[in-house]
């Protein structure tokens, strides 16, 4: 096991670390983070959450807080996403680039009402988020602009038992809180806490904020386990976090998108509207030329896991590209990635090659998500 | 957890259980619990020649890539083929899920190993 640039005493902690640790959590460094990475085994942790509901310490996120009315208009220039397309209580993925068009981060930009906004950011790039966010429109006229990532104990419950689990917890009727939307309701006896239908799964699911003293995120997190252990609920680390994500192909900062990368070459495009007004980065894209590579979503076809880092070869033998995230998919039961390749092969059914510790091993390429959860036959109407 | 008294065991988590000039190679518990849930394990063919400390193969939990190194310098005479689709007995049992057989170039060279108390004075060690 390799350590991380810090040592334990210098990593940061969320609330619920004396819990993960209680729980026999394998800890790791994870940007920063003592986070846990698995509890009882990323197959089963991961399983739970295709099947059942499983519970996730997000804690380490970061919660960026606009207020005023010229909040609009600063998220407007700072994310690529249409903000003013958002209803009270809705939230939308987006992401905020540097002038070159590459990526800052990803974000959900959540409105509240039209004085005030959440943006929820990546824990790696928090403190880079927030003086990028500063540096950009902390001039800009009547808005306030505030951290509040300290403040809120953030937890992912998410997968098909999710809702029956937050529902033993809650008077708020949680059919009615549509996908991406959220609402603020008593939970655990706590008033106004934020409910979010949102997660990083591919699953249904719920992420909820409250209070971060420990006492009261520890007596949320065992009123949840409590009350999804009837569904099968488990708690889940980082490591089925990040298959959970990789199966339905949702991007991590850092692997699909980083500064280096090109909004055009991420597939991320249409989350970004460049009809709205100028935002950090339109001028770039609309005069940019056609990417030489994308993003595209691998299978294994001969024996041999592909992993973050590992080069993509054309069949000649010839590096062309590279794994972005790469791993074992539990629930489809293949070896999956994501992978930048030049564009002449970005055809599903191309086929390549992953060079797996020295060894040609071939992959093809297919279309994504991997997974997408099968839709509920009747939705609750509007 | 008890490490096998008959066993041999080097600082890479590895065992090998030599009863003469055939000996049996496999990881240690401590190392499938390191590992996580095993899905791949990447062996050699019978024939190949095993160096002492050098890598002869790796295991791959979902989350990471762990090298294999020999135990001792030899010859491997059989690969155990059921780890190919169910590399998952080594997390349920890695102290009987051996992963091959090597003929051993000097039955001597496994007294150079851990004992079993050694080792687990070393995990106790590594764990802290």
């Amino acid at each position: 096991m390799s350590a991380g640039p810090l040592s334990p005493a210098a990593l940061r902690k969320t609330a619920l670390y004396g819990v993960h640790r209680q729980l026999g959590a394998k800890m790791v460094d994870f940007g920063g983070w003592d986070m846990p990475v698995e509890y009882s085994g990323i197959t089963a942790e991961h399983m739970a959450v295709r099947t059942a509901v499983g519970l996730f310490d997000v804690s380490h996120m970061g919660d960026i807080q606009f207020r005023g009315p010229g909040s609009l208009a600063a998220i407007q220039a700072l994310s690529m996403n249409d903000a003013s397309k958002l209803a009270d209580g809705q939230a939308q993925y987006s992401a905020m680039l540097y002038p070159q068009g590459t990526f800052v981060d990803d974000v959900l930009v959540h409105k509240f009402s039209s004085n005030d906004y959440l943006l929820v950011i990546n824990a790696g790039t928090r403190e880079k988020d927030y003086q990028w966010i500063r540096s950009q429109v902390g001039s800009f006229a009547g808005v306030h602009i505030s951290d509040y990532s300290d403040y809120y104990t953030q937890l992912a419950i998410q997968g098909p038992r999710a809702q029956d689990t937050l529902s033993k917890l809650t008077k708020v009727d949680l059919s009615t809180v549509k996908n991406y939307w959220f609402t603020w309701g008593t939970v655990c006896d706590l008033p106004n806490v934020l409910i979010a239908r949102t997660g990083y799964t591919g699953e249904d699911g719920f992420e909820i904020y409250i209070p971060s003293d420990e006492p009261t995120s520890a007596r949320v997190w065992q009123e949840v386990m409590e009350a999804g252990k009837p569904f099968g609920l488990l708690p889940c680390g980082l490591g089925a976090r990040n298959t959970l994500r990789l199966e339905a192909a949702m991007a991590l900062y850092g692997h699909e998108i980083s500064e280096d990368i090109s909004l055009l070459e991420s597939g991320l495009e249409r989350f970004s509207k460049l009809g709205k007004s100028d935002f950090l980065g339109s001028q770039a894209l609309l005069a940019a030329q056609p990417p030489k590579r994308k993003l595209v979503g691998l299978e294994m076809i001969e024996r041999g896991i592909a992993r973050d880092g590992y080069k993509v070869l054309n069949l000649q033998g010839e590096a062309v590209g590279y794994v972005t995230s790469g791993s074992p998919s539990p629930y489809l039961k293949k070896n999956i990635a994501l992978a930048y390749v030049p564009v002449a092969l970005t055809a599903p059914g191309t086929e390549v090659a992953v060079e797996v510790r020295g060894n040609p091993v071939k992959a093809k390429v297919v279309p994504t998500p991997f997974y997408r959860r099968a839709k509920k036959p009747v939705e609750k109407p509007v | 957890m008890a490490y096998p008294a008959s066993y041999r065991y080097t600082k890479e988590h590895e065992w090998i259980e030599a009863g003469g000039k055939i000996g049996k190679v496999g990881i240690t518990d401590y190392a499938q619990n390191t590992l996580g849930d095993i899905v791949f394990v990447d062996l050699p063919k019978v024939g190949t020649s095993l160096e002492r400390g050098k890598v002869f193969g790796s295991v791959e939990s979902v989350k990471a890539v762990s090298d294999l190194y020999s135990p001792v310098t030899g010859i491997v005479t059989e690969v155990n083929e059921e780890l190919a689709a169910a590399p998952e007995k080594i997390n349920s049992d890695a102290h009987g899920a051996w992963l091959l057989k090597v003929e051993l170039a000097d039955a001597k060279e496994v007294d150079g190993l851990l004992n079993a108390e050694d080792y687990e004075k070393f995990v106790k060690e590594e764990t802290h």
